[in-house]
């Protein structure tokens, strides 16, 4: 078994949209969409003569990542050059950072599939801007440049090449995720490619010290992909090490169709970035107390509303951190719990049926359609006893179908429990006359055919009756 | 340090800019007196000397996020050497 | 009295006192614009109509007692590399032949939009303003009014020769290494550049964005002081402009030169220095030294150096703000395409001219891999070095003296096939943009010569 005689090492360079109003260098508004080349002007067209002007925002929101990946922020930075051509790239070169990048030296702390937690170190985290975006004519004969998100701010968070397997990349990039959401820095909304990863991988032999030579692809913007284009890679390079071969550093494109990774440029093209400092930008100084600022109204981070979980809600360790691993879904749990006051059945409803039907339909949880009171009005209406909780997984699934409150949805389809005691009555009664065999096999002292009577209840009245009233009902009629 | 030709049309590519086989003289030996010029830089007294990042004392100079919409969108298009459908058109490239 | 013999600040006063009309300004410059360009070639694109028609807007502004700026209705020439909306801006480039701004950088925006001045044309450069000649215009050689044999100095050449030659009354240039005050130096007029971040550079095409400053190119020293005044100031959109208070440089000027302690640097005189700019500026020093300055002999050991960063800075920033000239969104596109690497190489290889490419290579060789800190970071060091030197005369002098140029203007064709040559002839100018220092060259001996290559000032920050 070679594959086990390998260690996997990955580092990733996530790249998060800051969710600022305007771009980082001009006035030019970041929204997502629009028709072509609409949200720009001179700067970010890079007419000839225009110049670019840092937005204090993306500052402040780039401090405020470092601070929730606890790395040191540099009092000291600087915007630097990137050059190379490309057509989506107006000026010809990315302002980044170079050498002064404004975080640096960070971690963020994971927990592992087997339950141990692991830190995986942030080498550094920059400001950059984003480049347009190339489509594709009617006829596909050439390519069209549209320059609206050419600007669009960006935070660059490179991580240490310190995780050791597929799912510790994935429960990172997850993590750097519902961090980003928690300090509301960006939407991370991996569709729109406003959260993106480049990936570096590389094999090593179990017990070597140096790092096996690595690959890299850019520009992963969903989890799926990540992962599977790692296990290719992982299996690809292993591969090519056990026959004898050599892994080269190159950039690889990963094809989501093919399922394979492709070599995209020749070595003879190899980079030369040409760093140097921007000098139509002055240096970036920060004050101990515009740090400080910042970190005093930091909001909530899920390691900590994580514990707030364990303790005010009496959660379970796993139900806490799956809960906390989305903002939204946090949230939407805290402001269900404020209505329903039942915080165990809202956490097994979102951790549960909810999670299953988002998951069923390849959902987030900012998709769910309907809002936290509504959860929490279906939540009580099977405690008031209105429904059996078994009619409330249909109100959901409705909810999602065709988001309504869920007092209207039983109403429409008339799905009210059946807790009259003269109804409960005549239907057990008919059960009762309908199936005499169970019926003696339940004097026998078979319990089983107590559930079997239930269940035939039940579907008689499509589920509607009350469970427990029948239980009761049955035992006494009989 | 001598220019070999190779390097020189190395940073040709880099700079996209295309040197013809009978210019690469020329242009190796004006690169090379140049340089060679430059060089002075290496024996100036600089030891202990910080670099000069900014031309002046200027530093955190920002913006404000707010939204201003270039008055003109049209005008910025209006120099295109071939556009279709609002956007600049170039040959297909596959990304 | 022929009207465009006049200074700005004598135009304004017989514009004030109404004896005069923009209208009349403007058609006696157009006039001379049509008698001398022939022989100048100053102008890459003229504006006469336009021209006619703001001043005749002005003049029946004026007489409704409408608000307007205080030069409304003065005539002024830019230079071509600065952004005018709808009217081309060529840098005087195959690039950017055709090429009309969707805006008016923020100095043009000052002067023609808010001050309602008139715009009789953009001027001839060096492209891109690289070049001390203004022999490396696309479009055409401009010529010193002086001798049209020679060249005007460079890079603003259309600029100062325009002034010089009464085409118009005074101009915009840049400066990036001298090109303000050589030009100025030679062609006998008087040439400021600014402190770095005095003036505005959005708006400006940029050549290297860390030395080039918009300055005025004036008839005498009076009307740099306005020009100057009236550009000076803080942009939101530049950040590295200064915030100071807006100033009147006009209450500066003085008629003596009591107490003023001018430092001459010897090795400003040394080998190089032509015996007629020697003797130009040993005249100066006596009379400074008759209006009762103090000028004494000092040292300032960092003209090679500079000149040496200077051209390692100018030429790696350059390479990376011409990056944008790629044929996609505006400019040259070439002919001679198949794929997006083709519009890359060819238009950029068509589109810009020898010296152009020569330098964006220059730079592209200093900033690649290998090279950085053996060039670009040496020179951000001796960047240093050249403003602590200045620093230390500046603490002992209100005034440094140096010549502006080693020789006086050479003739065309004489030095353009060696550009190192070439680069020498900025020995003098370039340590001032290293420094970020201001820098004005006034001609004190107006118009004795055409080869005027008078002295220059160097002076404290602001």
């Amino acid at each position: 078994m070679a594959r086990d005689d390998y260690e996997v090492v990955i580092g990733l360079e996530v790249h998060a949209e800051l969710s600022t109003k305007t771009k980082i260098f001009c006035s030019c508004k970041t929204e997502f969409g629009g028709e072509p080349n609409t949200h720009c002007c001179p700067v970010c067209m890079a007419m000839p003569g225009a110049l670019p002007v840092l937005n204090e925002k993306v500052l402040e929101y780039a401090v405020k990542a470092g601070l929730a990946m606890n790395s040191s922020i540099s009092r000291d930075s600087k915007n630097d050059r990137k050059n190379y051509f490309y057509p989506d790239l107006p000026k010809s070169y990315q302002i980044s950072q170079f050498d002064k990048p404004l975080c640096e030296h960070g971690y963020v702390e994971i927990v592992k599939p087997d339950g141990e937690k692991k830190k995986i170190g942030i080498t550094r985290i920059h400001i950059e801007e984003d480049a347009g975006k190339l489509n594709h004519d009617d006829y596909g004969r050439g390519s069209l440049v549209d320059l609206n998100r050419a600007g669009v701010p960006l935070i660059e968070i490179v991580s240490e090449p310190d995780m050791r397997s597929v799912a510790e990349a994935d429960i990172y990039l997850k993590k750097i995720k519902s961090i980003l959401e928690y300090i509301e820095v960006s939407d991370c909304k991996m569709q729109e490619g406003s959260l993106r990863a480049d990936v570096n991988i590389s094999v090593r032999k179990k017990g070597q010290k140096e790092f096996g030579t690595r690959t890299e692809m850019k520009n992963m913007n969903s989890f799926k992909s990540i992962s599977r284009a790692l296990e290719y890679e992982i299996e690809r390079q292993i591969d090519v090490i056990e026959n004898g071969g050599i892994i080269e550093q190159e950039t690889l494109r990963w094809d989501e169709v093919s399922g394979k990774t492709f070599s995209m440029r020749d070595k003879e093209d190899a980079q030369d970035y040409r760093y140097f400092p921007e000098p139509d930008l002055v240096p970036i100084r920060l004050s101990e107390e515009y740090i400080e600022n910042i970190r005093k109204n930091l909001p909530e981070l899920p390691e900590t509303r994580k514990q707030r979980y364990l303790s005010e809600y009496k959660l379970t360790e796993k139900e806490a951190n799956t809960l906390t691993a989305s903002k939204y879904l946090s949230d939407f749990f805290e402001k269900g719990v404020k209505i329903s006051n039942n915080p165990k059945a809202v956490c097994n409803w979102l951790l549960s049926d909810v999670a299953r039907i988002l998951n069923e339909k390849e959902f987030e949880p900012e998709d769910i359609p309907f809002t936290p009171e509504d959860l929490a009005e279906l939540i009580g209406l099977i405690d008031k006893g209105t429904i059996s909780s078994k009619i409330a997984k249909d109100v959901l699934e409705e909810m999602f179908e065709n988001p309504k409150n869920p007092s209207k949805i039983i109403e429409e389809k008339g799905w009210v429990q059946i807790s009259d005691e003269n109804a409960i009555k005549e239907i057990v009664l008919k059960i009762i006359s309908e199936n005499p065999q169970s019926v003696s096999d339940f004097k026998n002292g078979k319990d089983r055919a107590l559930g079997f009577l239930v269940g035939q209840a039940m579907k008689e009245t499509k589920g509607k009756a009350n469970p427990q009233m029948l239980n009761t009902m049955f035992k006494e009629l009989m | 340090m001598k220019v070999e030709k190779e390097e020189l049309l190395h940073i040709a590519k880099l700079a996209n800019i295309k040197i013809n086989d009978d210019e690469i003289d020329n242009y190796l030996l004006n690169l090379q007196d140049i340089l060679n010029f430059a060089n002075v830089v290496n024996k100036a007294p600089v030891e202990g000397l910080g670099e000069t990042i900014g031309t002046n004392n200027n530093y955190n100079v920002f913006r404000k996020d707010e939204v201003v919409e270039f008055e003109d969108q049209e005008s910025l298009l209006q120099n295109a050497p071939e556009k279709e459908q609002h956007m600049f058109k170039i040959p297909k490239v596959i990304n | 009295m022929d009207i465009t013999e006049l200074t700005v600040h004598e135009l304004k006063e017989k514009l004030d006192k109404c004896e005069i009309t923009s209208e009349e300004i403007t058609k006696s410059y157009l006039k001379r614009i049509n008698e001398k360009e022939s022989d100048i070639n100053a102008f890459v694109t003229r504006l006469d109509e336009d021209a006619v028609n703001k001043a005749k807007e002005i003049d029946s502004a004026k007489k409704a007692n409408k608000k307007l700026g205080k030069y409304a209705g003065i005539p002024i020439g830019i230079k071509d590399n600065m952004c005018t909306k709808g009217i081309k801006t060529t840098c005087s480039s195959k690039m950017l032949e055709n090429f009309i701004s969707p805006y008016d950088g923020t100095v043009v925006n000052k002067l023609l939009n808010e001050e309602n001045m008139i715009n009789l044309g953009k001027l001839n450069m060096d492209e891109f303003a690289m070049g001390s000649s203004t022999e490396n215009s696309y479009f055409k050689k401009t010529r010193n009014p002086w001798d049209i044999e020679r060249v005007p100095g460079g890079s603003s050449g259309g600029s100062a020769a325009a002034v010089s030659a009464n085409m118009v009354p005074w101009a915009l240039g840049s400066d990036t290494g001298g090109s303000i005050r050589l030009p100025a130096a030679l062609c006998g007029v008087v040439g400021l550049k600014p402190t770095y971040g005095l003036v505005s550079r959005y708006g400006l095409v940029a050549f290297a964005s860390s030395l080039d400053q918009i300055g005025p190119i004036t008839k005498d020293v009076r009307d740099s002081a306005i020009l100057l005044s009236l550009i000076a100031g803080k942009d939101e959109k530049d950040t590295t402009s200064i915030d100071i208070p807006k100033k009147d440089y006009t209450v500066f000027l003085k008629n003596d030169a009591k107490g003023l302690r001018i430092g001459v640097p010897k090795e400003f005189f040394g080998e190089g220095i032509n015996e007629e700019v020697k003797d130009a500026l040993y005249k100066a020093m006596e009379k400074y030294r008759e209006l009762g300055a103090i000028v004494e002999e000092t040292s300032l050991d960092i003209a090679e150096y500079a000149l040496a960063a200077y051209y390692i800075i100018a030429c790696a920033e350059a390479s990376s703000n011409l990056g944008r000239f790629d044929g996609i969104r505006y400019g040259y596109r070439t002919k001679n395409y198949e794929t997006l690497k083709d519009i890359f190489v060819n238009s950029r290889s068509e589109g810009f001219g020898p010296e152009v490419k020569r330098r964006i290579i220059l730079g592209t060789y200093v900033l690649s891999s290998g090279y950085y800190d053996a060039y670009y970071k040496k020179a951000q060091q001796v960047r240093t070095l050249v403003k602590n030197e200045f620093a230390k005369n500046l603490k002992k002098y209100d005034i440094l003296l140096t010549p502006t140029s080693p020789t006086t203007a050479f003739k065309i064709g004489e030095k353009s096939e060696n550009p190192l040559e070439m680069y020498l002839t900025d020995i003098c100018t370039v340590s001032v943009n290293v420094a970020g220092l201001p820098r004005n060259i006034n001609s004190l001996w107006f118009r004795q010569k055409w080869y005027a290559c008078w002295n220059a000032i160097n002076w404290k920050l602001f």
